[in-house]
């Protein structure tokens, strides 16, 4: 009976595929409905999470923790604010279709399987549920070129991903002679008598999983993704699926693959440098919000493995509390994004906000929230992420992270507060439609706790560090 | 043509060498490699990217096979099974995609897949 444990992942499989089948049937349009009752199924997962008692299931492959329900709780609520954002673009975009919303919740299953991998196999088929359902939704609006062009390039570097990734398990599975992360653990217990088969199995699935994260070098897809796909779908790339991405990351790294951090720590160093700095450079020339945005998104990610390379608890702590706050200012950001609209035309350049300060005060005054939150300005939610992953940097002696950390939030700082001065001090280019109900109460949830995480952190401090230890055993 | 006794004999003598998990993993290594490359020096058309994606699975499903004979674990071979019913579900779509570019463009040469940039 362990198969009870794994009963979130299963509730949400089972209403994934009964609204699917419920959509089909009536004759009307179920765009709407279906949203709302994937919301709901979304919802009730993320209670069962939280009601979920701890230990492995399913032979090994499946792992429920500290740090998976904590993860999970993240990529849930992030994916049923996805599915909001998405209410109102859809339907003016001709996306009106059930399917949408059916494949953001099997790509927030895939994600549950991903967090709670404790398998080489389990890990794989996580990722591939996730992977594609975002194939699809990419390339969801079938009559645009562009979105046609997005999906094509991420499908075609997703697929080679999972392939090294792949590729990666085998010579894993190979030299150690188990798939059982447990199991690996304890084979690795003695770093000097590891074969170097593994090492290159280790390169070959960081190498998988730095594609997933979009982190520097492996890169490159995202800004043509991030920019070809709806608004709402790259808003949800951006946030869920990071999350479950980095999740596993580091659950790969420091649970079989632990005794060996001398091997990879320099490796998550390099791609979290390479990271921050094109994440701050790369993204001043852009004229495009969804480009801006995507680099933006490196640069987090950037900040974001700071925590990893440490290893130490304090800096995993530091890494989920950075997924939390860039998860929500995130939503934030891309809230206001898919709100933008001139005479019902979609609009995405950042000179397209000229002016908003004063023709939209209030989804105005939302944004410079995000953007000075993302900057890393106190005393918002993005400050208190980048301090912990510093600090954790500090004292365990990396400089050399943390001094580029902080040089690199200044520079981006630059692309953060443009946005924010073209907002306030030019001068309007005709003002931009009403944001709908639903995004601007989405604007104002995120809203909220960007800017007032810092009078009660406590609460996501103690859980970050309950993960933290779940997972440093 | 009917074999005698002597081919067979003459055959073994060829064959002497044996096949171990080393030639295997050798294979493997290969088609990935040319996998990889069929991906990034492939300036023709999106179905060679396709075929290529195939390649680096089949070599990841042949070290999963032979590793698993080597190590006379089934594990391996269970993977391996997973795999090729992913792949299947991973060319559906990649196909789907394919066709939908198509209809918007009218070409599918990968010299013609660049109007996002930046």
């Amino acid at each position: 009976m362990t198969w009870i444990l794994a009963l979130p992942e299963l509730v949400l499989a089972i209403s994934g595929l009964i609204i699917l089948a419920a959509g089909v049937i009536p004759k009307r349009d179920t765009f709407f409905p279906v949203s709302m009752a994937c919301v709901g199924a979304l919802l009730l997962t993320a209670v069962l999470v939280l009601g979920q008692s701890e230990g492995t299931a399913l032979g090994g492959h499946y792992v429920a923790d500290a740090f998976s329900s904590f993860m999970k709780l993240l990529a849930v609520s992030a994916a049923a604010v996805g599915i909001l954002l998405s209410l109102d673009y859809n339907e003016k975009e001709g996306l009106a279709r059930f399917e949408f919303p059916v494949l953001m919740l099997l790509a927030t299953l895939g994600m549950m399987v991903m967090i709670s991998a404790n398998d080489l196999l389990s890990l794989y088929l996580g990722l591939e549920l996730l992977s594609l359902p975002l194939y699809v939704i990419a390339a969801f609006n079938r009559d645009s070129g562009r979105s046609a062009e997005a999906g094509l390039k991420y499908f075609v570097l997703g697929a080679l991903a999972s392939g090294l990734l792949l590729y990666g398990s085998s010579l894993v599975y190979g030299f150690a002679g188990t798939t059982n992360f447990d199991r690996l653990g304890e084979a690795f217990g003695d770093p000097a008598g590891v074969s170097p088969g593994v090492i290159v199995g280790i390169v070959f699935i960081i190498t998988g999983l730095a594609f997933k994260v979009s982190a520097v070098p492996f890169h490159m897809w995202t800004p043509d993704v991030y920019e070809g796909a709806p608004t709402p779908v790259t808003a949800f790339f951006a946030s869920a699926p990071k999350v479950a991405a980095i999740a596993l990351l580091v659950r790969v790294l420091v649970g079989p693959f632990g005794d060996l951090v001398g091997q990879w720590s320099q490796v998550i160093e390099l791609v979290s440098l390479g990271s921050m700095i094109l994440g701050a450079f790369a993204a001043i020339g852009q004229r495009n919000l969804k480009r801006l945005m995507a680099y933006s998104s490196i640069g987090h990610v950037g900040y974001a493995l700071m925590g990893l390379a440490v290893g130490s608890d304090i800096g995993l702590r530091g890494l989920l509390v950075y997924m939390a706050i860039y998860v929500f200012m995130n939503l934030g950001t891309f809230a206001v994004l898919v709100a933008m609209r001139r005479q019902g035309r979609a609009v995405e350049g950042v000179d397209d906000l000229a002016g908003l300060g004063r023709t939209d005060p209030v989804t105005a005054m939302w944004m410079a929230v995000f953007m000075f939150s993302m900057a890393g300005i106190p005393p918002l939610a993005g400050f208190f992420g980048k301090l912990y992953v510093f600090l954790a940097a500090v004292q365990s002696g990396f400089w050399v992270l943390a001094v580029v950390g902080v040089l690199t939030s200044v520079v981006s700082a630059y692309y953060y507060l443009r946005i924010v001065k073209v907002m306030y001090f030019d001068a309007p280019v005709g003002g931009l439609d009403r944001a709908p109900a639903s995004l601007s109460m989405v604007m104002a949830g995120t809203g909220l706790f960007t800017l007032l995480f810092a009078l009660w952190p406590a609460p996501m401090l103690a859980a970050a560090q309950t993960a933290a230890a779940a997972l440093l055993g | 043509m009917r074999k005698g006794p002597g081919t067979v004999t003459a055959m073994r003598g060829i064959t002497e060498m044996e096949i171990g998990l080393a030639h295997y993993l050798t294979v493997g290594a290969i088609l990935l490699v040319l996998g990889v490359f069929g991906i990034f020096l492939n300036r023709k058309n999106v179905i060679v990217i396709l075929m290529s994606i195939e390649l680096i699975l089949l070599s990841v499903n042949l070290n999963f096979v032979a590793f698993s004979s080597w190590l006379n674990d089934l594990n391996g071979q269970v993977f391996a099974m997973f795999v090729l019913t992913v792949a299947a579900a991973e060319a559906a779509i990649g196909l789907a995609i394919v066709v939908i570019y198509f209809r918007n463009r009218g070409s599918i040469e990968v010299e013609d897949i660049s109007t996002l940039k930046g």
